[in-house]
C-alpha cells in the first residue's frame, strides 16, 4: 500500500531531526564546556543514535507492515528498504562512537566536533537512503562526504591524516561533479529529477536520446567512486590508511552502504529500462573490483591498508548482487551490508586498540604473538577475519552464500565462480593476520616496549555487539532473512 | 523399520565436544592435566554415546536412520537435517573412536598451550562428526568448512618447522576445492527449484533428479574437485605430505584417519547418487587417477627418509584403493572401499601414533637415526610390525579384507586397472618392510638409541584399542560389512537406474551377484580363520 502525501510530513524525517538536534546540542555544549570531563559527548551522541533507532522501528510500524510512505512532494520516501539501511548506518555509527571514546581521549583530541561530524555524516547517509529524488540524494551525498572529508583529517598533527583528507576531498569533489553532471543530463532528457517519474517517462516515451545513457554512465562513475569500486577506487587505500582508525571503520561500513542504497534505488527504480545497458558495465566493474581488491591486498603489510583493499573487494561482491537485480539480489545486499558492518567495524575495533597512541602499530608484524598476550582480543579478531573471509558459521559466510545464490539464480554462474575464487584468494591475506597472532613469536623489540593494551568498557561493548552480530547472522540467519525479505525494494 | 529415537542422538554426539570446550574454557590454563582429562573424558563419553548407534542401527533398510529434521533457514529451504545410513555409520564411529585416542596420545607430546590444543581437537571432532551426519547441503557445507579452522590452528601452532606454510596451504587448497562445490550446490539447488518448484537443500531429495547429462558433467567436476582434493587423489595430493609431516601426532592421526575420508565419503554421498551418468562417464578417468595414485604414492613412499613422510605418502596410495573400489561401481568394490576407509583410518592412524612415540623419545623422524630398535623396544617393534602388516594387507589383518574386496571389484569392472593395482600391494609391502628393517632390526647403530624405553602404560592404552579392531576386522569382518549392505545395494540401484542409459554389462553383474559376493566374503573370512 502506498500513501502519497503531498504535504509536509515531519514524522517521516523524525530520525534525521533527532540526530541533527543531538549534533547541534553537542556543538553547543562544547562551547560552554571548560574542558573538564569531555568523554560524555560520546555518550550523548549514543543516546541520539539509540533514539533515532527507536523512532525508525516505530515509523510507522514494525517491519511486518510493508508500508511505503512518500512525503515532501515525492522527494522523500520511508519504506522498509530505507529503514533497514538507516538501521545499518546507525549501527555503524553507534559502534564507531563506542570505539572512538577511548581513542580520541588517547589522541588528546577530545572535541565535540568529532561526534557532531559523525552524526552529520550519518544524517547524510540517511538522506541518501530515503531520497526519492535525485537532488535530495545528492544533498545527502554532499552532507555525508563533507563531514567525512573533515573526519579523515581529524588528527591534524599527523601527516598521513592530512594527506588522506586532502586526497579524499579533491578526488571526492571530482566524483561529485560527475554525479551532478549525470543528474543534470538525466533531468535534461526526462524533465524530472523524481525517481519514479523518471522511470515512468522512460517507460512511456522510450529511449529517444543518448543523453540519458551518458547520464547513467556518469552516475555509475560517481557511485563507483563513493562505493570505492575499481577503477574508481584509487582514493580508498590512502584515505583508509591515513584516517583515524575509528573513522576508517566508520567509512568502510556506513558510507559504503549508503552509496549502495542510493545506487540501487536509482538504478532499480529510475532506470530499470536501461538494465541491458548497465549490465555489461557493472559486470566488468564487479570482476575488476573483486579481483583487484583481493590481489593487491595480498601484498599489503599495513593492516589498515590491507583492510582498505579488502573493503574494495567486498564492494565487488556487492556489485555481483547488484547485477543479479531481483528480490534475491537486492535483499542479499541488505544482508551483506549488515554482516559487513558488524565484521568490519569489529575488526577495526581491535585494530584501534592495538594501534596505540599515534597509531604506530598498524603493521601486520605488530600482531605477532597477540594470541598469547591478549587471547580474547585475538579470538575476536580471528572471528571477524574468518567472517570477512567467508568461512562458516559466520555472518560473512551467510552473506556471501546469499549473494552468490542470487547471482546463480539469475544465471551469472561465471561471475559466481570468479567471486568464490576471489574469496579463496582473500583467505590468504586474512590468514596472514591469524598466522601473525598465533603462529609467530613477537619480535624482540616489540617485546621490550609495548604498553599494556587498554580495553575500555565502551570498546568491549562494541566488540561484544559485533561478535554477537557476526555469529547470530551466521548461525541463526532466519530472523534476519525475514526482515531483509520484507525490506525488499518494492518496484512500483 | 526405520530407527526414529525420540532422542536426538546424532546431535548429542556431534555437540558433546562443545560441552567439553566450555568446561575447558573455565579451567585455568596452567592446569594442564585437568584440561587433558576433561578433553579425554569428553571424547570418551562422545564415543560411548555413539556406540548405541551401532547396535540400534537396522541394517536391513537403506533409509536414513536416527533422523532429526527441523527447519533452520526456512526461507531458503535450509533445514537442520541429520541422519546416518550404512555408509556413514562406521565413519561416525571411527571419528569418535579416533578422536578419543588422539587426545590421549597428546598427553606428553604437547606441553605448551594445552588449553588451545584440546579446544581445537574437540572442535575438530564437532566438525567431522557433523560432516558425516548432515543430510542437508548447507549444513554439510558449514561443517565441511568449519572443520578447516581447528585443523589450521593445530597444524599452524603446534606443528613442525614448516608449520605455517603447511597450515596455510592446507587451508587454501581445501577451500579452493570446496568453494566450487558451493557454486555447484547452488546451481543444483536452482535446477531442482525449476524442476519441482520446491526450495530445498535436502540431500536425499536430489537422489532421483534425473539431471540432463551436460549439466551432470559440469556439476560432477565441481564436486569432484572438492572431494579429490580432500581424498587426495593423484594430481591434487600435494598439500597432504606437507600437512601430515608438519602436524603434531594427534593432528596427523585425525587428518589421515578421518579427514581424508570426508573426500571419499563425499563421493559416495553426493557424486555417485546425484550424478550417476557423469559417474559412469568418468569411471575411466577416476580409475586411471586412482591407479596412478596407488603406484605413485607407493613409489614416493619408497624414497622417503622421514618415517612420517613415508606414512603420509602411503596414504595417497591407500586412498587410491578406496577410489578404485568405489568407481568399480559394484558391490564388492564399494563395500571394500568403505571398509578400507575404516581400515586406513585405523592402521595409518596407528602408524602415525607409533611414529609419534619414536619422535617423543628421540625428536627425530629420520629413518637413518634409528636401527636396531627391536633390541631396546621389543614390544614396540612387534606392534609396529603388526600395524605395518595391517597397512600392507597381510591376511588376518584388516587391510587384507578391504584390499581383497576392492581388487575383486576392480577385476570385475576393469581387469587391467585391477592388475596394475596389485603391483601397489607389492610395493606397499616393500616400503613398509624396508623401513621396518632399517628402523627396528639389525644392530643398534646410534648410541642415543641404547637407552630408549619401551612402551608406557598410556601408550598401550591408545594403541591396543586400535590393534583390537585391526585384528577383529581382519579375522571376522562380517559385523562391519553387514551394516552397510542395504545402503550400498540402494546406492548401486540409484547409480544403475539413472546411469543405465550408458550402463554396460559390468554394473548389472555387480547388482545381480549380491548374494554371490556375500559368499565370497564368508569364504574369505573362513579361509582366514
Amino acid at each position: 500500500m502506498e500513501q502519497v502525501m503531498t504535504t509536509i510530513n515531519l514524522s517521516a524525517v523524525y530520525p534525521e531531526i533527532i540526530l541533527a538536534c543531538f549534533a547541534m546540542a553537542i556543538l553547543l555544549l562544547q562551547s560552554f564546556d571548560k574542558g573538564r570531563c569531555k568523554d560524555y559527548y560520546g555518550y550523548v551522541c549514543l543516546i541520539g543514535v539509540l533514539a533515532a533507532i527507536a523512532v525508525i522501528f516505530t515509523q510507522p510500524a514494525g517491519f511486518a507492515s510493508q508500508s511505503v510512505g512518500y512525503s515532501f512532494n515525492g522527494m522523500w520516501v520511508v519504506d522498509n528498504y530505507s529503514r533497514f539501511f538507516k538501521l545499518i548506518f546507525l549501527l555503524g555509527t553507534g559502534l564507531t562512537v563506542l570505539i572512538s571514546i577511548k581513542y580520541i581521549e588517547n589522541e588528546a583530541m577530545q572535541h565535540g566536533e568529532y561526534y557532531a561530524l559523525v552524526l552529520f555524516a550519518t544524517i547524510g547517509m540517511m538522506v541518501m537512503a530515503s531520497g526519492a529524488e535525485l537532488i535530495t540524494v545528492f544533498l545527502g551525498i554532499e552532507l555525508m562526504s563533507i563531514s567525512l572529508y573533515v573526519l579523515a583529517g581529524y588528527t591534524r598533527t599527523r601527516l598521513a591524516s592530512n594527506e588522506a583528507a586532502l586526497k579524499y576531498f579533491l578526488l571526492g569533489s571530482f566524483a561529485t561533479g560527475f554525479l551532478l553532471y549525470g543528474i543534470a543530463l538525466i533531468y535534461g532528457s526526462t524533465g524530472t529529477s523524481e525517481i519514479r517519474a523518471i522511470s515512468k517517462f522512460i517507460a512511456t516515451t522510450g529511449l529517444h536520446s543518448s543523453t540519458i545513457i551518458i547520464g547513467m554512465a556518469l552516475l555509475v562513475v560517481g557511485f563507483g567512486f563513493k562505493t570505492a569500486s575499481v577503477p574508481f577506487h584509487m582514493w580508498a587505500p590512502d584515505v583508509y590508511e591515513g584516517a583515524p582508525a575509528p573513522i576508517t571503520a566508520f567509512m568502510s561500513a556506513g558510507p559504503k552502504a549508503a552509496a549502495f542504497a542510493a545506487f540501487v534505488r536509482i538504478f532499480m527504480e529510475a532506470l530499470p529500462t536501461l538494465q541491458g545497458k548497465w549490465t555489461p558495465l557493472i559486470w566488468v566493474m564487479a570482476v575488476l573490483t573483486m579481483s583487484v581488491g583481493n590481489i593487491i591486498a595480498l601484498a599489503q603489510d599495513n593492516i589498515k591498508r590491507m583492510l582498505a583493499y579488502s573493503s574494495i573487494a567486498h564492494a565487488g561482491y556487492i556489485l555481483v548482487a547488484f547485477l543479479s537485480a531481483g528480490e534475491l539480489g537486492i535483499t542479499s545486499i541488505l544482508y551483506y551490508m549488515l554482516a559487513y558492518t558488524f565484521m568490519n567495524i569489529g575488526a577495526f575495533a581491535v585494530i584501534t586498540v592495538l594501534a596505540g597512541k599515534g597509531e604506530e602499530k598498524v603493521h601486520i608484524d605488530d600482531y605477532k604473538g597477540l594470541g598469547y598476550k591478549h587471547p580474547v582480543a585475538a579470538i575476536a579478531m580471528s572471528l571477524f577475519l574468518f567472517s570477512l573471509a567467508g568461512i562458516p558459521p559466520t555472518g560473512g559466510f551467510m552473506g556471501k552464500f546469499y549473494i552468490f545464490s542470487a547471482a546463480i539464480k539469475e544465471g551469472y554462474i561465471g561471475l559466481a565462480i570468479i567471486g568464490v575464487i576471489n574469496s579463496v584468494v582473500s583467505v590468504y591475506y586474512y590468514l596472514r593476520v591469524t598466522v601473525a597472532m598465533y603462529m609467530q613469536a613477537p619480535s624482540a623489540t616489540a617485546e621490550s616496549e609495548g604498553p599494556a593494551l587498554v580495553f575500555s568498557p565502551a570498546l568491549v561493548v562494541a566488540l561484544c555487539i559485533s561478535a554477537y552480530g557476526v555469529l547470530s547472522l551466521g548461525l541463526f540467519p532466519s530472523a534476519y532473512v525475514a526482515i531483509v525479505k520484507s525490506s525488499f525494494l518494492a518496484l512500483h | 523399520m526405520m530407527n526414529s529415537l525420540n532422542f536426538p542422538i546424532l546431535s548429542v554426539i556431534t555437540y558433546l565436544p562443545l560441552v567439553g570446550i566450555l568446561l575447558i574454557c573455565m579451567i585455568d590454563s596452567k592446569r594442564h592435566d585437568l584440561i587433558r582429562w576433561v578433553a579425554f573424558l569428553t571424547a570418551v563419553v562422545a564415543f560411548l554415546v555413539s556406540l548405541p548407534l551401532y547396535f540400534m542401527f537396522d541394517s536391513n533398510v537403506w533409509q536414513m536412520q536416527f533422523v532429526e529434521n527441523v527447519p533452520w533457514v526456512s526461507q531458503f529451504g535450509i533445514s537442520y537435517h541429520m541422519g546416518i545410513d550404512g555408509i556413514s555409520l562406521l565413519l561416525v564411529l571411527l571419528t569418535t573412536f579416533l578422536s578419543a585416542l588422539a587426545i590421549l596420545s597428546t598427553w606428553s607430546a604437547v606441553t605448551e598451550r594445552v588449553k588451545g590444543y584440546m579446544i581445537s581437537l574437540l572442535f575438530l571432532e564437532v566438525g567431522m562428526t557433523g560432516v558425516f551426519c548432515s543430510l542437508d547441503f548447507f549444513l554439510f557445507y558449514v561443517f565441511w568448512e568449519v572443520m578447516l579452522i581447528p585443523m589450521y590452528f593445530i597444524i599452524g601452532i603446534w606443528g613442525g618447522p614448516r608449520r605455517i606454510y603447511a597450515a596455510v596451504k592446507f587451508f587454501i587448497y581445501t577451500m579452493s576445492g570446496s568453494v566450487l562445490m558451493l557454486v555447484a550446490i547452488l546451481v543444483l539447488y536452482f535446477m531442482y527449484y525449476k524442476a519441482t518448484g520446491v526450495l530445498t537443500f535436502d540431500i536425499v531429495s536430489y537422489y532421483n533428479l534425473g539431471l540432463p547429462a551436460s549439466a551432470q558433467t559440469w556439476l560432477f567436476l565441481a564436486f569432484f574437485l572438492a572431494f579429490a582434493i580432500k581424498v587426495p587423489m593423484f594430481p591434487f595430493h600435494t598439500w597432504l605430505p606437507d600437512a601430515h609431516v608438519e602436524a603434531p601426532t594427534a593432528g596427523s592421526v585425525i587428518l589421515a584417519g578421518v579427514l581424508l575420508k570426508m573426500g571419499t565419503y563425499g563421493f559416495l554421498r553426493f557424486s555417485l547418487p546425484i550424478f550417476p551418468q557423469a559417474t559412469v562417464d568418468f569411471v575411466p578417468v577416476v580409475l586411471c587417477l586412482s591407479v596412478i595414485g596407488i603406484i605413485y604414492g607407493a613409489l614416493v613412499s619408497l624414497a622417503q627418509s622421514d618415517i612420517k613422510k613415508l606414512v603420509a605418502y602411503s596414504s595417497v596410495s591407500h586412498l587410491g584403493y578406496c577410489m578404485l573400489g568405489m568407481f568399480a561401481l559394484n558391490m564388492e568394490g564399494i563395500k571394500g572401499s568403505i571398509i578400507q576407509m575404516i581400515n586406513h583410518g585405523l592402521s595409518t592412524g596407528a602408524l602415525f601414533l607409533l611414529v609419534g612415540m619414536l619422535y617423543e623419545r628421540r625428536h627425530t623422524r629420520l629413518i637413518s637415526e634409528y636401527g636396531g630398535i627391536m633390541k631396546v623396544m621389543p614390544i614396540f617393534a612387534g606392534l609396529f610390525l603388526l600395524v605395518a602388516f595391517s597397512s600392507m594387507g597381510v591376511p588376518g589383518f584388516n587391510g587384507f579384507v578391504g584390499e581383497l574386496l576392492i581388487l575383486i571389484g576392480a577385476f570385475k569392472a576393469a581387469l587391467w586397472y585391477g592388475l596394475i593395482a596389485t603391483i601397489g600391494l607389492v610395493l606397499g609391502a616393500v616400503y613398509l618392510l624396508w623401513m621396518l628393517k632399517r628402523v627396528a632390526y639389525g644392530d643398534i647403530s646410534k648410541d642415543e638409541n641404547r637407552k630408549l624405553k619401551d612402551m608406557t602404560g598410556r601408550e598401550y592404552a591408545y594403541l591396543l584399542p586400535i590393534i583390537l579392531f585391526i585384528v577383529w576386522i581382519g579375522v571376522y569382518p562380517k559385523p562391519f560389512l553387514d551394516k552397510m549392505d542395504a545402503s550400498v545395494v540402494h546406492l548401486l540401484q540409484v547409480v544403475n537406474h539413472q546411469g543405465s542409459a550408458r550402463a554396460d554389462a559390468r554394473k548389472s553383474i555387480g547388482l545381480d551377484t549380491t548374494s554371490a559376493n556375500k559368499n565370497h566374503e564368508h569364504l574369505a573370512a573362513d579361509q582366514r580363520r
